[in-house]
């Protein structure tokens, strides 16, 4: 599904990602891991097609980056920590526009399915600046499997959550990617990561430095994991 | 470290030369004209610095273009330069013609064409070094750069046009014969002949200050990456 | 290591033709639309704030030119002109800023949708602000200041004016809405670049407000017209690259 070779992303002279190999079978859900700086943003913002390499190949749901972009948009979910959400419009108005911008068939009754899923089909009508912000981030989850896409690309969704709304969250999560959808979700909550992920990638001085599966490790050992390979 | 190249040294002693040459012919060999005396003389470098500076926008223009074309950053350290340099050469232009205005129609300023789009053109150039300011990613910055000198290459004409539906008093030197009725004069041989040696003076002048200024960007982008280098 | 499984897929459409791409595009351009209007309607921040500054820059006038009857006539189209390109700033940098402020940018360039619709979509909702702030500034002079300004010509003229100076101010409060000098650094932007749109505009205005005869008028709106369909067709070609990072 995704299959990325050789990326390299410069900022001007600087180098963040170094020649960074990455692939994802279709239907994996893979944690990104890494301190802060390491270019997981940048990473996800390229596969995203927000922004492009400076080198590389990628791959995404079959369609060359960054030439085929707009085909890739289509199959592409994501949701960042900022919830990219009209606040002067209701939920339903901000579904509506997407809707139409994703140009779907049949979008009454795909919003309804959506907000039904995330749980906010009595807020529907309300304003979006009255949301709390784990309403948000669900509503912008929504938003994000609207026009259902094959692959979905989370950036810290539990930041500034509280814990109630992160379980609600991960409620959400966890029925997202049980469709079969492909998953890549950053995070720095590695307790949260490792009852949803399948895989553990851990980004670290431009590349991927190190990769295991959920079956290959204990959940406790994940933190351990994780800090020996940054000290490598 | 870089040793300035011969071509460059050799260009740097012809322009010295070429402007010592063009200074006399402008004070001595050139005759003294009828009507305005010897404020004329400050048409030759005026007309000169005009033209180069006017080739050089568009030069900076192209060099946009270029960027855009490549994502080459030696396309917009070339703009750059283009920029700065014109910026210069138009300011020159602009006090000689004050310079001229004076004497020969009582005013330091007028809103004729030629003068008025001279000096929209300046604060292109001023907003052009603003924009370059607010932005410190080199590849957006050089991007929103290019953009920028391409609509301003295709407003300046326009603005020029648009000036000249108003009545003008700026003198039309070439291929007038009432001379005396604009304020304008009918050039003698020798006089054309310090024009065009002072034009093709100052655009040799030009391309020498360009390959300096280039040079010196390139040279910084140097620096700044072995500082990066040695950062990490 | 490339896996034989991930087949290289070429573009492919649901709907095949060029007049699919177009009936797309259209539909996008007029969500984006719509989305604007909407979101003003409940907020009404925009509006009021270019009004309010209208009213204020009218206002200032009063004070700073002498605008008795005789002079008042030439000094009108001037007038109008700089109230509404002050005003139109305002409300090009809020329209930028509310997108790039919560990441909504983002999510529109996420959207399978051609760029430079989202550039209309943006540009046509200005533009619909700035025809609200006009429509009411018209009355609002004439009561101020005993002039006629119903005036069909004028009117016209307020239209393709408006078209050319929000064209380019959408194009280039995208760049400034990225930048840290933001707010400041769009006025210094677009004036040089606007100017003969501006100079046309006022030349023109203040033709039909003298009742001069048509054909002296007719080469200002000429050049009107040239200004907007050159720089729509610009914007058109380089919206792409002031917005992909």
């Amino acid at each position: 599904m995704i299959y990325v070779r050789k990326l390299v992303k410069r900022f001007g002279l600087k180098a963040v990602l170094k020649g960074l190999d990455f692939q994802v079978e279709e239907g994996e859900f893979v944690a990104l891991l890494g301190p802060n700086g390491a270019g997981k943003t940048t990473f996800l913002r390229i596969l995203a097609t927000l922004s492009r390499p400076s080198m590389g190949a990628i791959q995404v749901a079959g369609y060359q980056l960054p030439v085929q972009a707009a085909a890739v948009r289509r199959r592409l979910g994501v949701v960042s920590h900022l919830p990219l959400l009209y606040g002067d419009l209701t939920a339903e108005e901000n579904l509506q526009f997407f809707a139409r911008m994703y140009d779907l068939a049949d979008s009454n009754r795909r919003i309804s399915e959506v907000l039904g899923m995330v749980g906010l089909e009595n807020r529907r009508r309300d304003l979006v600046r009255t949301f709390s912000r784990g309403m948000q981030q669900r509503l912008a989850i929504g938003r994000a499997v609207l026009h259902d896409p094959d692959v979905m690309l989370f950036d810290e969704p539990h930041t500034g959550l509280d814990q109630d709304a992160c379980t609600m969250l991960d409620n959400v999560l966890r029925e997202v990617a049980a469709r079969g959808r492909t998953v890549v979700m950053t995070s720095h909550d590695l307790a949260r990561v490792g009852a949803l992920a399948s895989r553990f990638d851990v980004l670290s001085r431009g590349v991927i430095a190190a990769s295991i599966r959920r079956d290959q490790i204990e959940p406790d050992q994940i933190l351990a994991f994780y800090r020996q390979t940054l000290e490598a | 470290m870089e040793t300035k190249p011969r071509l460059l040294n050799v260009l740097d002693w012809v322009s010295l030369v070429l402007f010592v040459i063009a200074t006399g012919m402008v004070f001595f060999y050139a005759p003294t004209e009828a009507i305005m005396g010897q404020v004329q003389r400050v048409f030759y470098f005026h007309v000169a610095t005009a033209w180069v500076g006017l080739l050089g926008f568009i030069a900076a223009g192209l060099a946009g273009i270029g960027y855009l074309r490549t994502n080459n950053l030696k396309w917009d350290n070339a703009s750059l330069a283009a920029v700065e340099i014109s910026l210069i050469f138009f300011a020159v232009a602009i006090v000689m013609g004050s310079i001229w205005a004076r004497p020969s129609w009582g005013t330091y300023w007028t809103w004729e064409p030629r003068l008025t789009t001279a000096t929209v053109t300046e604060l292109i150039y001023a907003a052009y070094l603003l924009l370059r300011q607010g932005l410190e990613d080199p590849e957006r910055r050089a991007r929103f750069s290019a953009v920028y000198t391409i609509l301003g290459c295709i407003s300046v004409p326009i603005t020029f046009v648009s000036i000249r539906l108003f009545r003008t008093i700026h003198p039309v030197v070439i291929g007038n014969a009432d001379a005396a009725a604009q304020g304008g004069f009918s050039m003698t041989p020798a006089m054309f002949q310090t024009m065009m040696f002072s034009v093709v003076t100052f655009s040799v002048i030009f391309v020498a200050l360009l390959w300096h200024r280039i040079r010196l960007g390139n040279l910084a982008d140097k620096v700044e990456q072995l500082r990066l280098k040695l950062a990490q | 290591m490339k896996p034989e499984s991930v087949v290289s897929r070429t573009q492919e459409t649901s709907e095949s033709g060029p007049l699919a791409g177009a009936r797309a595009f259209v539909r996008a351009t007029f969500a984006v639309v719509w989305k604007d209007l909407a979101a003003e309607m409940r907020s009404r921040e925009l509006i009021s704030a270019m009004l309010v500054f209208a009213l204020l820059v009218l206002f200032i006038f009063n004070f700073a030119l002498e605008l008795d009857p005789k002079t008042r006539s030439t000094v009108t189209a001037g007038v109008l002109w700089v109230t509404f390109t002050f005003a139109g700033t305002l409300g090009l940098n809020r329209s930028m800023a509310m997108e790039k402020d919560r990441g909504c940018l983002d999510g529109l360039l996420l959207t399978p949708v051609d760029r430079s619709a989202i550039y209309f979509g943006k540009m046509i909702g200005n533009l619909i602000f700035m025809f609200l702030v006009e429509a009411i500034v018209f009355p609002a002079y004439t009561v101020l200041y005993s002039a006629n300004l119903f005036n069909l010509g004028l009117v016209f003229v307020v239209f393709l004016g408006s078209i050319g100076y929000i064209a380019m101010g959408t194009l280039l409060s995208a760049m400034a809405v990225q930048t840290r000098t933001r707010d400041i650094l769009l006025p210094i932007l677009l004036f040089p670049l606007t100017i003969p749109i501006l100079i046309a505009a006022v030349k023109a205005s203040a033709g039909f407000l003298a009742a001069d005869p048509l054909p002296e008028i007719l080469s200002w709106i000429n050049l009107m017209v040239v200004y907007d369909v050159v720089f729509i067709a610009a914007a058109f070609m380089v919206f792409d690259y002031v917005v992909e990072e």
